[in-house]
């Protein structure tokens, strides 16, 4: 056996055994989902167990260095990992846009203090962050964001509001592009790290058409924010916030991939539609639909995996984020549209308990923002004309 | 592994890019074209295939090729898409050298295919539709069999030295036991292939076996069991087709790309525009979702998983759908000149209309995964 199989067979064994057999179902609904922060309590044992067996072996973020809390893997055994996970059907024992945005921008431009400081911390789901970037004003057009952080010596004081913050109000810590210079557009961004408790932060939330909200509007009022905070140089936020972009948009891209554990759509279909005498859905147009559907599923799970080994490679093209987040979250849009159409009016209850308190039609909702969110698919779309296409201007 | 090429495919894709190029660019199947060529591609080039190795490219190491899997086939085959060089390769040195790999034909057949002297065509489909049901009958005779039926879509069946053809000694049209794969020969009495061009350029040939007589010997495999041949040839046709078909949308993309910063409307590049920026844009991602898709076929095939099957269907639907796109984008955002037959963006949407139809189109492989999922 060469090493990466011994390594195979061990993480297979450890898995097994580690992993809960509740943390082996699919994710149903948002509480299914575990996010970590300050205030675990309302973790399930199974939840918190899962999430802290991972964490203790670095797994949480498997290729980070294991000084920052990660596990030291070679691209290839996070890979035999990875697979081994998906082949359990392991839930991702914590989601975080600690790993997913800020931890790859901070081990790329943070200092080594702010890496010894943060990074664990997140590893561990100890603090769970939120992303302060687009304002009312300043959508897709986000360098035209206009927060502003006044010089005071050791500190800046901040004034502004951010909006579509994801979880804001659930959020110990913020990553936040702030102005520290009018004199050029996105040579005068810095890229700020501060505490949600620090005096003068309120959240509001947004109802959203699903019922829900993830998202909020993030006020700033005087906010102290101490110069240490500062990531990369002042001015030079644009180059942070760019970068971690392309890792927002991997990781909403995953979208595209349905999630671990069963298909959802194809069970849905079957359950609520039935099979004719050949073994076939009896609706053969819906089946059809689901069909085609399912091939570019599945062409992107591969086009994700070549997508991830080049990246660890480093040899991706540094615009082909956009290209995965722009097929990955339309085809999460048609899914939804498909497990909608599946279900028929089972689907369109949205309190009931047989219906999960609309779990499907709400999930149907939010998949909406997909292409919107982390820059709507029309920028992901610019962005492959000219950077990669090179259309000209 | 990873799913990119490593070092040594790399180095085989420049090679083979320079060489096709070279050797057979779209001017080379127009001038066969004008010349009304009876054959429907140059025995030269298939020669120098031989020379460059890439006959053998499947053909295992002892028996004289170069032992390498469905990953370097593919390379090959994606040029030859993206230059629409007309070549025996797809059916002979890879759907046919996997159908008699590891039996008694390998020994006959290997030597001429690799010095690029043999032609192979595959007599596979009964209908205009491809299917995977078998209805033509070998009935024992004698030393051997009887065969009788018709096949069509035959591609280089006119001039192929050597015909696998699949036939039924027993069980019902849709049963996969009760096949038989034949090595049938050209000269064999009582079988004619009539060459027919097609909308592309190539020929295929409707062949009728009017009670062919073949011995014992001929059948490839096990009599009754060429349900293994023939998926071997199925999975190695339909990944390479896949890659074929990748070269084609490939090639008719940057031609495309390349136009619309050439042609100047209104006074500027009309490749400024956005309309058109989004679905060139839009395009490449299906190209490049494609693209993966073709990979994994290849790797999982060349390992042997037991997941290469699916693989395989959703390469060749996807490659169907993503050219079909590039093809249509590629006349649309051409204009005017995109129409006419001097402009080679034409001949590219011949091409993928004939590739995505062969080894089973885009709705043929969604409906093979949705039964095997259950559905």
């Amino acid at each position: 056996m060469t090493d990466l199989d011994t390594f195979r067979a061990d993480t297979r064994a450890w898995l097994e055994e580690n992993c809960p057999p509740s943390m082996r179902e699919p994710v149903r609904s948002e509480k299914d989902a575990v996010w970590g922060g300050r205030d675990q309590s309302m973790l399930s044992p199974d939840q918190k167990a899962w999430m802290d067996r991972m964490a203790a072996r670095g797994w949480t973020v498997p290729d980070w260095p294991k000084e920052y809390g990660g596990g030291g893997l070679s691209a290839a055994e996070t890979k035999i990992l990875r697979e081994e996970i998906a082949r359990l059907r392991c839930r991702n024992p914590l989601n975080s846009f600690g790993i997913s945005m800020l931890g790859p921008a901070l081990l790329k431009y943070g200092s080594e203090a702010q890496k010894l400081e943060h990074l664990p911390k997140i590893a561990r789901g100890e603090i769970r962050w939120c992303q302060g970037y687009s304002e009312p004003n300043a959508g897709s057009d986000l360098a035209g964001l206009q927060a502003w952080a006044e010089d005071a010596g050791d500190h800046f004081v901040v004034n502004g509001q951010k909006v579509w913050t994801s979880y804001a109000d659930k959020a110990d810590w913020i990553f936040c592009l702030v102005r520290t210079s009018k004199k050029s557009k996105q040579g005068g961004i810095s890229f700020v790290l501060f505490n949600m408790a620090s005096e003068g932060v309120s959240t509001k939330p947004i109802l959203l058409i699903s019922g829900y909200s993830p998202f909020c509007e993030t006020f700033f009022d005087n906010v102290k924010v101490p110069k240490e905070n500062l990531v990369h140089e002042l001015n030079k936020g644009w180059d942070v916030a760019k970068y971690l972009l392309g890792h927002e948009r991997e990781m909403i891209s995953g979208m595209g991939l349905g999630g671990t554990g069963g298909n959802p759509l194809i069970e849905g279909a079957i359950a609520t539609i039935g099979l004719d005498a050949d073994g076939r859905l009896a609706d053969p147009l819906l089946r059809a639909q689901i069909a085609t559907f399912e091939v570019r599923a599945r062409a992107f799970t591969a086009m994700s995996e070549r997508f991830i080994d080049e990246l660890k490679a480093g040899r991706a093209h540094p615009a082909q984020p956009s290209t995965m987040k722009y097929y990955g979250t339309e085809l999460n849009k048609a899914r939804h549209e498909l497990i909608m159409a599946t279900r028929g009016s089972d689907a369109l209850e949205w309190e009931s308990e047989a219906s999960r308190g609309g779990a499907a039609a709400r999930q149907w909702l939010r998949t909406k923002a997909n292409s919107i969110e982390g820059g709507t698919s029309e920028v992901q779309l610019n962005i492959i004309a000219k950077r990669i296409l090179e259309l000209p201007s | 592994m990873p799913l990119f090429l490593n070092d040594e495919q790399a180095m085989l894709r420049d090679t083979t890019k320079d060489f096709v190029a070279e050797a057979a660019p779209v001017s080379h199947l127009r001038s066969l074209r004008d010349s009304n060529d009876p054959t429907g591609f140059s025995r030269d080039l298939w020669k120098q295939f031989a020379e460059m190795g890439f006959t053998g490219i499947l053909v295992p190491e002892d028996a004289g090729g170069l032992g390498l899997g469905h990953v370097e086939a593919g390379i090959v085959l994606e040029e030859i898409g993206r230059n629409l060089s007309p070549s025996p390769f797809l059916t002979t040195a890879v759907a046919a050298v996997e159908a008699l790999k590891g039996t008694a034909h390998a020994a006959r057949w290997y030597p001429g295919i690799v010095a690029g002297e043999t032609v192979a065509a595959l007599a596979i489909d009964e209908g205009a539709k491809h299917r995977t049901d078998i209805v033509m009958t070998a009935t024992r005779s004698g030393n051997g069999f009887t065969l009788s039926g018709a096949k069509q879509f035959v591609t280089h069946g006119h001039v192929a030295d050597l015909l696998i053809v699949a036939a039924r000694t027993g069980g019902a049209a849709s049963e996969q036991d009760g096949v038989t794969l034949f090595a049938v020969e050209k000269d064999a009495a009582g079988l004619t292939a009539s060459p027919e061009r097609l909308a592309d350029s190539s020929i295929a040939a409707r062949v009728t076996f009017d009670n062919v007589q073949v011995d014992a010997d001929a059948v490839i495999g096990e009599v009754d069991g060429g349900w293994a041949p023939l998926n071997r040839l199925l999975s190695a046709g339909r990944t390479g087709a896949s890659a074929e078909l990748l070269g084609v949308g490939g090639g008719a993309m940057d031609m495309t790309v390349g136009y619309l910063k050439e042609r100047k409307q209104f006074g500027v590049a009309i490749g400024s525009f956005q309309a058109l920026q989004h679905r060139a844009a839009h395009l490449y991602a299906e190209m490049e979702v494609a693209r993966a898709a073709v990979l994994k076929a290849a790797q999982l095939l060349d390992t042997g998983d037991d997941r290469a099957d699916g693989a395989v269907s959703v390469a060749k639907a996807m490659t169907g759908l993503a050219t079909t796109l590039a093809v249509q984008e590629g006349i649309q955002m051409h204009g005017g000149i995109g129409m006419t037959d001097e402009y080679d963006i034409g001949f590219y949407m011949k091409r993928a209309r004939v590739l995505a139809e062969m080894f089973g189109d885009a709705n043929f492989h969604a409906d093979l995964l949705a039964r095997k999922s259950g559905y």
